[in-house]
């Protein structure tokens, strides 16, 4: 191979570092007009009256849309179409879009927005998961399974408490982890115009045009056919830009109502309102072992912070449940998982998308388990590794599994064998591993169509463009397009055009969310080049008078493997093609294999393959103030095959670097002022400065080693990589700051402040931890029992999944989730 | 974007110039931009609205340093060098150590080119309920540190810190003017009626709102420090990065030993832990006569911290903020003694 496995320089690398890349807030179109929202001021409120009269009569200002413009929900899930583009009848959060006002200049607009009167009547504000567990009135929302609980999911694959009592100890243990936010430095911007002949056109700074795409025609009320939606390269998404937007139907809608163009850009406070971020998620989590470490079951329980609105909620809450059965051997396995409502931003995929959460737990419960056996923990990782070609508990058909090389390359490399243990008081070190999807095996509406399209166009210059609904958000989509094409038909990338992200111009692909894009375009795009290929091939082959199994492409020439000099130029070979069939265009599609998982909720977990890591972390920890630093990571990710590696190492550094700020600082959080006299629920700090991420200067340095054990299902046998390696990197540092002082934080961010809480309570003879005291009590629905695989289950659930469950609450509402 | 508000832009050529243009405005009409990196950021979020701003980057006066000999003149710096100028210059790095890394820990280079010393003396304190943008604000119903819109809409009083503190708790978050006070530094103060010098400790008061006994029509032109011969001085910023952040928490400390290895003078002062630069007396005073040895140390760490009193108002809980405050005093110290100290989350050069 000559592209692919090749250390290259991006395709988009010289418009990046030379500010040519046209990022949405670069769009400016003639007569075009700038919007800004307003934003709720109350957590949670009916609204009474909203009158616009004043901003309305203000010079400069074009247009005032409200609630009242905007009747038709939409929602990113077939199940939660909760949202409108403003707020109708009701508030939900503080900085809830109420209010849109479309003038001549950013600042005339914001200054209009404090003319529009808003009246509001309070309602009761849910500010924790544990007050909206406890109250049903008044809900949130009207629809979702009981009271503010949005969604209650129970599972059980095998008999969980027989395996428990059949193990030599059960582990239970309760972990907290706080919500945080994407942060792309990019803040979301979109541009909406009429085309000359009347059709919708919007620019957004999106992780999913084809579903933005969906959701515009349906909020507005107008045939898809006459909307396009154009993905402008991300300035960083991280799952943050994958719901349809408020901001993107408003200036739709006011561009269309103007016949001008409207820009919004919003700002970074509106950015953490806009959320879809980390759940704030408590669990607790149990775990049979035996004496030498084989885990017998797992029971996992977890609550969700959801925030106000559905988004992927009731997706998430599957995946905090999903792929504890991925990594590690474990026959019986239950999961309850409960998401509720609060008068918060919402919250939704970010970077791991649910699994972060309960990996934290399982990962620190594995180093106590670890401990408590006498056993090393990279020894007992090992001895519990899932075996490759498996088919786990709930239904998760896994390939090739790279984790035991992970382990040992990050163990080598530090290492661990004289250091764990044995570094001087203050210092540690600690390992976790984990696992990620590469591509959700279910699109999020249910079709039976290609998750991704791939259209080439060869020209007889030699050059060609290729076509994917894909979207470039930094993570080198585009890139990784080119590649693929250029490897089959043996050009340079620089042959290759890349038009992507596109819903006019481009084949559809389902977004850059759920690490899907590499694998499944790659797939696409490969299948659309090998046909490319033999067209040429057969040309050729007439010309040569060669058999086409003996042509070669490589090096931009078509040429013969006994014979070199004879071939010809690929821009001839496109001629010669072109020549006995006509113009020349292919298409290569994808769709992931059919999951083995047919119970409700089984659609949660399946994927073509699933990458592996391993992390070490070392920690240095000052006992006087619990400051931590922590100067180096080393990680090993099971990549399958590195398509290029120089993208696959930034992601897995890049991984790294966010964190290592979940770990230590990062978190979401909310100020309640004193209820007696306030109502008030703010985000404590929707700011650069206050909201606290790591600077170059914070930044461990990281060791990097890539595995490679080509995936059958993945192209070129490549996995993904956007997501995975995040995962390890907290629970590591949890697990190196008990090697380092003996304490078990369970809970990120680990800071300073709980460092030291937790030695003084091992100072004063209390258990050596700090982390959340009990899993809040939760009504749980019975649970829906799916015999695992060596129990003869054939991915069903068992009784009938049809017949309504006896314990189950308000049954009414699942037609309305339907 | 957000977006500044509209607003007159004046550019004084001279000192005169610039305190005549502000005699000529009504209090709070007129403010005075001296890098920028400070009040701009608060007029976007509408803290402050000032209809006309003083720039005072073409005062070629404001950038001049004096630099006597060391041992008899001191140095006289003028309130407009950049914080760059601070930091790159090698003799306040040899006699004023601690001005030299308090200066070089101010945010981020490009904000340090920007921001000025006058600047970071003057630097509005900040708080969590108020260093946000006019919508947030609105959702809490304003506090007592307010601007003019809050006031028309009858805006709370509260201090939402404490809601029964009589003053704003707003905090004192400048680098340099705990290492100055500690270096004994004077400000100049001019304005049309004339010239005055005070005690940088007189610049400052402990309220959030009136923070500084400056006057309105009163410009900071230079600051004064005395030569320190025989001095070592040092600042411990705590922060939770090694960048960008302002102090939860600093250190400055001065002293000066005899050759017998006794401390002759000491000066303790504490930052971002109230309204103003608190100056740790009784801790200070408690070093003198004595060696530097850790049970002095030790002392003059839990004098120190008394005075303290951070607030949950900034980043970190106060109750750690308040523990750290003695390890830092120990650190600050023990630096200062000889010991070879490592640095949290700071960096330094």
């Amino acid at each position: 191979m000559n592209t692919i496995g090749t250390p290259r320089r991006r395709v988009d690398a010289r418009a990046k570092v030379t500010g040519q890349t046209r990022f949405a807030d670069d769009l400016m179109l003639p007569r075009m007009l700038h919007c800004k929202l307003l934003r709720s001021t109350v957590p949670h409120a009916r609204i009474v009256r909203v009158d616009a009269t004043r901003a309305q009569r203000r010079p400069g200002v074009h247009l005032v849309l409200t609630g009242d413009d905007f009747p038709i929900p939409y929602g990113i899930l077939p199940v939660s179409q909760d949202e409108h583009a403003l707020a109708r009848g009701r508030v939900r959060f503080v900085g809830d879009p109420v209010a849109a006002v479309i003038a001549r200049d950013e600042l005339t607009a914001f200054e209009a927005l404090d003319l529009i009167d808003v009246e509001y009547e309070p309602l009761r504000t849910f500010a924790s998961p544990e007050e909206s567990l406890a109250h049903d009135e008044p809900r949130i929302h009207d629809y979702g399974d009981r009271g503010n609980i949005h969604k209650l999911v129970s599972l059980s694959f095998g008999d969980v408490d027989a395996a428990f009592a059949a193990s030599d100890r059960v582990f239970d243990d309760v972990f907290f982890y706080q919500g945080n936010t994407h942060l792309p430095i990019e803040q979301h911007a979109a541009v909406a115009a009429r085309d000359p002949d009347g059709k919708l056109t919007l620019w957004s700074s999106t992780q999913t045009p084809h579903y933005v795409h969906r959701a515009l025609a349906r909020a507005l009320d107008i045939p898809p056919a006459q909307v396009r939606v154009v993905a402008t390269p991300n300035g960083g998404g991280f799952g943050g830009k994958s719901d349809p937007f408020n901001h993107e139907i408003v200036v739709a809608k006011a561009a269309l109502v103007l016949d001008r163009p409207v820009k919004i850009c919003l700002t970074r406070e509106e950015v953490f309102y806009c959320h879809r971020g980390r759940h704030p998620v408590v669990m607790r989590l149990r775990t049979g072992v035996r004496n030498d470490g084989t885990i017998t079951g797992m029971h996992v329980q977890t609550l969700l912070d959801g925030g106000a609105y559905g988004s992927y909620g009731v997706a998430s809450t599957f995946y905090t449940g999903a792929l504890q059965t991925v990594t590690y051997h474990i026959p019986a396995y239950a999961f309850q998982g409960c998401r509720v409502f609060t008068n918060k931003p919402p919250c939704g995929p970010k970077r791991g998308h649910g699994t972060p959460q309960t990996r934290f737990g399982q990962e620190i419960q594995l180093d106590k388990i670890a401990e408590a056996l006498k056993l090393d923990p990279a020894d007992l990782r090992l001895r519990i590794v899932e075996r490759p070609d498996t088919l786990t508990a709930n239904y998760l058909r896994v390939g090739t599994i790279g984790l035991a090389e992970c382990i040992r390359r990050v163990t080598t490399a530090s290492d661990w064998g004289t250091r764990f243990r044995r570094l001087p008081a203050g210092r540690g070190i600690g390992l976790a591993c984990s696992s990620y999807l590469s591509g959700a095996g279910l699109p999020i509406y249910w079709n039976d169509m290609p998750h991704s399209g791939v259209q080439l166009k060869l020209d007889r210059s030699g050059g060609v463009t290729a076509f994917c609904g894909a979207t470039e958000i930094g993570q080198g989509s585009d890139d990784v397009l080119v590649g693929c094409v250029a490897e089959v038909l043996g050009i340079d990338p620089s042959d290759v055009r890349a038009v992507t992200g596109d819903t006019d111009l481009t084949p559809v692909d389902l977004g850059s969310y759920s690490s899907r894009v590499t694998l499944m375009m790659g797939n696409a795009a490969i299948q659309a080049a090998e046909r490319a290929r033999d067209l040429l091939a057969d040309a050729v082959s007439r010309k040569l008078g060669v058999p086409t199994d003996r042509l070669v492409f490589a090096g931009r020439r078509v040429f013969d493997t006994e014979n070199a000099d004879a071939g010809v130029a690929f821009a001839e070979a496109v001629q010669l093609a072109e020549a006995a069939f006509g113009t020349i265009g292919t298409v290569g599609s994808y769709t992931p294999p059919r999951s083995a998982a047919r119970f409700k909720g089984g659609g949660v977990g399946p994927s073509p393959t699933y990458s592996y890591s391993a992390a070490v972390v070392e920690v240095e920890i000052d006992p006087a103030t619990g400051w931590i630093r922590v100067p180096k990571v080393w990680i090993a990710h099971d990549i399958g095959r590195a398509l290029n590696p120089t993208l696959v190492r930034g992601q897995v550094e890049g991984s790294v670097y966010m964190a290592i700020g979940e770990a230590l600082m990062e978190e979401q959080t909310f100020r309640r002022l004193r209820p007696r006299l306030s109502d008030a629920l703010v985000h404590k700090f929707p700011s650069m400065l206050e909201y606290k991420s790591p600077t170059t200067l914070d930044m461990p340095e990281v060791w990097t080693e890539l595995v490679e054990h080509p995936d059958p299902n993945g192209p070129f046998g490549a996995k993904e990589v956007g997501q995975g390696p995040l995962l390890p990197v907290m629970p590591a540092v949890a697990n190196a700051v008990y090697d380092a002082i003996g304490v078990r934080i369970d809970e990120v961010p680990i800071t300073p402040e709980k460092i030291l809480k937790a030695l003084d309570a091992k100072s004063a003879g209390r258990p050596a931890r700090y982390g959340p005291a009990a899993f809040p009590a939760i009504d749980w629905p019975e649970a829906l029992q799916v015999p695992p695989p060596w129990e003869g289950g054939d991915g069903r659930a068992h009784p009938s999944p049809d017949r309504p469950l006896a314990s189950r609450h308000v049954p009414a509402t699942e037609a309305v989730r339907r | 974007m957000m977006r500044l508000p509209e607003f007159r832009f004046v550019a004084p050529r001279s000192i005169e110039e610039a305190v005549d243009t502000l005699a000529s405005h009504p209090p709070g009409e007129a403010m005075i931009v001296a890098g920028g990196t400070d009040l701009l950021p608060n007029m976007k979020r509408r803290q402050q609205t000032p209809r006309t701003l003083v720039g005072l980057a073409r005062i070629a006066a404001l950038r001049a340093v004096a630099n006597g000999d060391a041992a008899t003149a001191g140095v006289t710096l003028g309130a407009g060098l950049t914080l760059t100028d601070i930091v790159r210059d090698r003799h306040i790095a040899e006699h004023y150590t601690a001005l030299w890394q308090a200066a070089s820990q101010v945010a981020t280079p490009h904000l340090r080119n920007m921001g000025t010393l006058g600047g970071n003396i003057c630097l509005d304190t900040r708080c969590n309920y108020y260093d946000q943008n006019y919508e947030w604000r609105k959702a809490i119903d304003f506090c007592m540190k307010r601007d003019d819109r809050a006031v028309d809409r009858g805006a709370t009083q509260v201090c939402w810190v404490a809601t029964s503190s009589p003053r704003c708790l707003a905090v004192s978050s400048t680098d340099t003017a705990p290492a100055l006070m500690s270096l004994g530094a004077e400000v100049t103060l001019a304005s049309a009626a004339g010239k005055r010098r005070l005690p940088l400790d007189d610049l400052y008061r402990n309220d959030g709102i009136h923070y500084l006994t400056r006057r309105p029509d009163e410009l900071v032109t230079e600051v004064r420090l005395p030569p320190r011969i025989g001095w070592r001085s040092t600042y411990w910023k705590l922060r939770r990065r090694g960048s960008f952040d302002f102090p939860v928490l600093s250190v400055a400390a001065a002293v000066r030993t005899g050759a017998d290895g006794a401390v002759e003078d000491a000066r303790i002062v504490l930052g971002a832990v109230a309204s103003r630069p608190i100056v740790a007396a009784a801790a200070s005073a408690s070093l003198v006569g004595g060696p530097l040895d850790d049970d002095a140390i030790a002392r003059a760490a839990e004098l120190a911290a008394q005075p303290a009193r951070p607030m949950d108002n900034t980043d970190f809980t106060l109750v750690w903020r308040k523990r750290v405050t003695r390890a830092y005093v120990t650190s600050a110290l023990r630096e200062l003694r000889g010991d070879r100290m490592a640095r949290a989350a700071q960096v330094v050069r």
